[in-house]
């Protein structure tokens, strides 16, 4: 029978089916930090379990993490508590751990593929939602709560039902200046924060061929926001060339080993896909979120819509709240919007390629009088690298701030927060009341954005720096 | 895990869609390393306004919450169902939930019960005009009920029996640890581990 490509990763990690049960599921990869996983340890320990695979296991600090002074002691005492704990639980139980300092410390998605560790064809789980990030590989990853995660630390299994499968497929050249963070954007906004509820996506079509790993990274990350526990892309060359030489990567033999299996990653031709969605990327533009969930965006070139002009009550009662809570008028030009923050960073836009692109715009600028800019390496190893390349230097001269590795602004944990009323373009992930800080408001946009608006103090692409 | 047969209580309409788990419990309160003690993050930001229904004082000692569509969107965390379970939830009614909450509240022994959203619109005005009516989530007859009116619900038979029990999750795994050792013999040498650790 022909198979999708999530379909084919599932079947290669079944360690028991039996009717009437959920399937039993091997994990291949565990990643870890200091949020989701007290409570999980706390559970071995009460129940005198151990780790199975503590070599299958690795853990990060990185939601608490201060992204200033990390050579001192975190100034939150229950912040610290929490990363203390953490850090006690990895050495009780034998789990690899990269603290704050260490040069492998930074977000948990990043950290995963930048040691080579996120490979095609595994199972990767994590206490975290944005573990679809690792589907850019090939892999099938997905977020799950502490008591999986007691149970994959107990098991190194995981009993769950199938996930249905969506095929996005997304054809044609990106016009210059869009993303694939618009990619996604405009896919979420299409299908809705629920639309891939139930589901797997895998993204298709000769525009996800020609993205880099960090842009599939982008997409893959962000399935979660319209709903699907995981993205999947099958690999190719891009794949391969991305994992060469990486520290954890297969080596000689191993290495042809893995690729014979990895070829063997892709949706069967006639695979039947429960549900498929098809996007033009020539008609794509840069897309920002106005509302308070991912799923309310709109072409930056638009205006705020008018929530009467919203057929579904449903909606129309939520975009009138958000709009409430964004302090927005319909009908006000996005490109109006006045923003107090820029924040470039998080598993959605922390990696290199991110740092680079909105280098590239901001390079010979200055970051707005009445904006702050904090620009924020995904994690420690892409600070080095970005540092290498003189990347700091053209940010610190712009005006921004350049810090430490780190969550940082994407989620209201650590000090890097919004204040109440405070409005922010965000590369990250998620627009919910509240996300960056108490009162906050956030626009969701792509780096791209994140350095013009910085620059212009309102919402912008870089093509509006061509206006004078 | 305690056992969950049947509960019956009286119960709070949350008459909004989409509530994200950022709602249920803002991230600077998952800071606890305790399952417990989570009460007080529960809608906090919502909190703040006396007139949010979690305030109203017709609807204290509440054990049911009846949500809109889309309950529990977003993170992961399964805070958001310590917080419920916490503050004295037993189970929560809507007419679609996000998959990660859903799972974290069945492992958690917090029931979610998905209704078609009509029924979902008679409990809020049975409960609106009359906070006290008691509302019943009966897992044995997979029903609830509440007035004169009742609707019937879906769950699969797995967790139902698990929930039933109030089996552990873990232990019933390690009962076929042997399949597990197996599947781990074939396992190819590429796939990666973290240790030694390379860097």
């Amino acid at each position: 029978m022909a198979k999708t490509l999530a379909q084919k990763v599932w079947e290669d990690h079944l360690v028991r089916r039996v009717a009437g049960e959920p399937d039993l599921l091997y994990i291949d990869l565990h990643l870890v930090h200091e949020v989701t996983s007290p409570q999980a340890f706390e559970g071995l320990r009460l129940t005198g379990r151990s780790v199975r695979r503590p070599d299958l296991t690795i853990a990060t600090e990185d939601h608490n993490t201060p992204t200033t002074d990390i050579d001192k002691p975190i100034a939150d005492l229950v912040s610290r508590t929490q990363i203390e704990t953490l850090r006690k639980n990895c050495a009780e139980f034998g789990v690899r751990l990269h603290s704050l300092g260490d040069a492998n410390q930074g977000i948990v998605h990043v950290v995963g593929p930048q040691l080579g560790l996120t490979q095609p064809g595994m199972t990767v789980v994590c206490g975290d939602s944005h573990t679809s990030t690792h589907g850019a590989f090939g892999a099938l990853a997905f977020g799950i709560g502490t008591s999986e995660v007691e149970h994959v630390l107990a098991t190194q299994t995981l009993p769950l039902q199938p996930f249905k499968t969506m095929a996005v497929t997304i054809n044609g050249a990106l016009p210059v200046g869009v993303t694939s963070k618009d990619i996604i954007l405009t896919v979420i906004a299409q299908i809705g924060t629920a639309g891939g509820q139930g589901y797997v996506i895998e993204y298709r079509g000769d525009t996800v061929r020609a993205l880099s790993m960090e842009a599939r990274m982008t997409i893959c990350n962000m399935s979660i926001e319209a709903g699907a526990r995981a993205g999947m892309i099958s690999p190719d060359e891009t794949t391969f060339a991305y994992l060469k030489d990486k520290p954890h990567a297969p080596m000689g033999a191993d290495w042809e080993a893995a690729i014979s299996y990895w070829n063997t990653l892709q949706s069967d031709a006639d695979a039947v896909f429960d549900n498929e969605v098809v996007i033009d990327a020539t008609s794509l533009s840069p897309f920002v979120t106005w509302g308070t969930n991912p799923g309310q965006g709109a072409p930056l070139s638009a205006n705020v819509p008018d929530p009467e002009q919203i057929e579904d009550l449903e909606s129309r009662g939520a975009a009138t709240r958000a709009l409430t809570y964004m302090g927005l008028t319909a009908g006000t030009p996005l490109r109006k919007i006045k923003v107090d923050t820029v924040f470039l960073g998080s598993c959605t836009n922390g990696r290199i390629e991110d740092l680079r692109a909105a280098a590239t715009i901001i390079k010979g600028h200055k970051v707005a009088s009445e904006v702050t800019m904090l620009v924020v390496p995904g994690s420690a190893k892409v600070r080095l690298q970005a540092e290498s390349e003189g990347l700091d230097k053209i940010f610190l001269e712009a005006g921004a701030e350049w810090r430490q590795a780190g969550c940082s602004m994407c989620l209201g944990m650590n000090p890097d927060q919004l204040k109440p009323g405070e409005r922010s373009a965000s590369t990250s992930n998620r627009n919910f009341e509240g996300r960056q800080g108490v009162g906050g408001r956030t626009h969701l946009v792509s780096p791209l954005v994140a350095a013009a608006t910085a620059i212009r103090g309102t919402l912008s692409s870089p093509a509006d720096l061509l206006e004078v | 895990m305690e056992k969950f047969t049947s509960h019956t209580g009286t119960a709070l309409p949350l008459r909004r869609s989409n509530v994200d788990t950022d709602q249920i419990i803002p991230a600077v309160y998952l800071k606890r390393v305790t399952r417990t003690g989570f009460e007080d993050g529960l809608f906090a930001a919502w909190r703040k306004d006396p007139e949010f229904v979690l305030n109203n004082p017709a609807y204290s000692g509440a054990s049911i919450l009846v949500a809109g569509i889309d309950f529990g969107t977003g993170s992961s965390r399964e805070h958001a169902v310590w917080a419920l379970q916490n503050y004295g939830f037993k189970a929560v009614l809507s007419s679609r939930f996000a998959d990660i909450f859903r799972g974290n509240s069945l492992k958690a022994g917090l029931l979610t019960v998905i209704l078609p959203q009509e029924n979902i619109e008679s409990i809020w005005a049975g409960i609106e005009s009359d906070p006290s009516l008691a509302v019943t989530v009966d897992l044995v007859a997979r029903q609830v009920r509440w007035g004169s009116e009742s609707a019937f619900f879906e769950i699969d038979e797995y967790t139902r029996w698990r929930l039933l029990e109030g089996l552990d999750d873990i232990g019933l795994t390690l009962r076929h640890v042997a399949a597990v050792d197996t599947f781990e013999k074939g396992r190819p040498n590429f796939k990666p581990k973290t240790l030694p650790a390379k860097i």
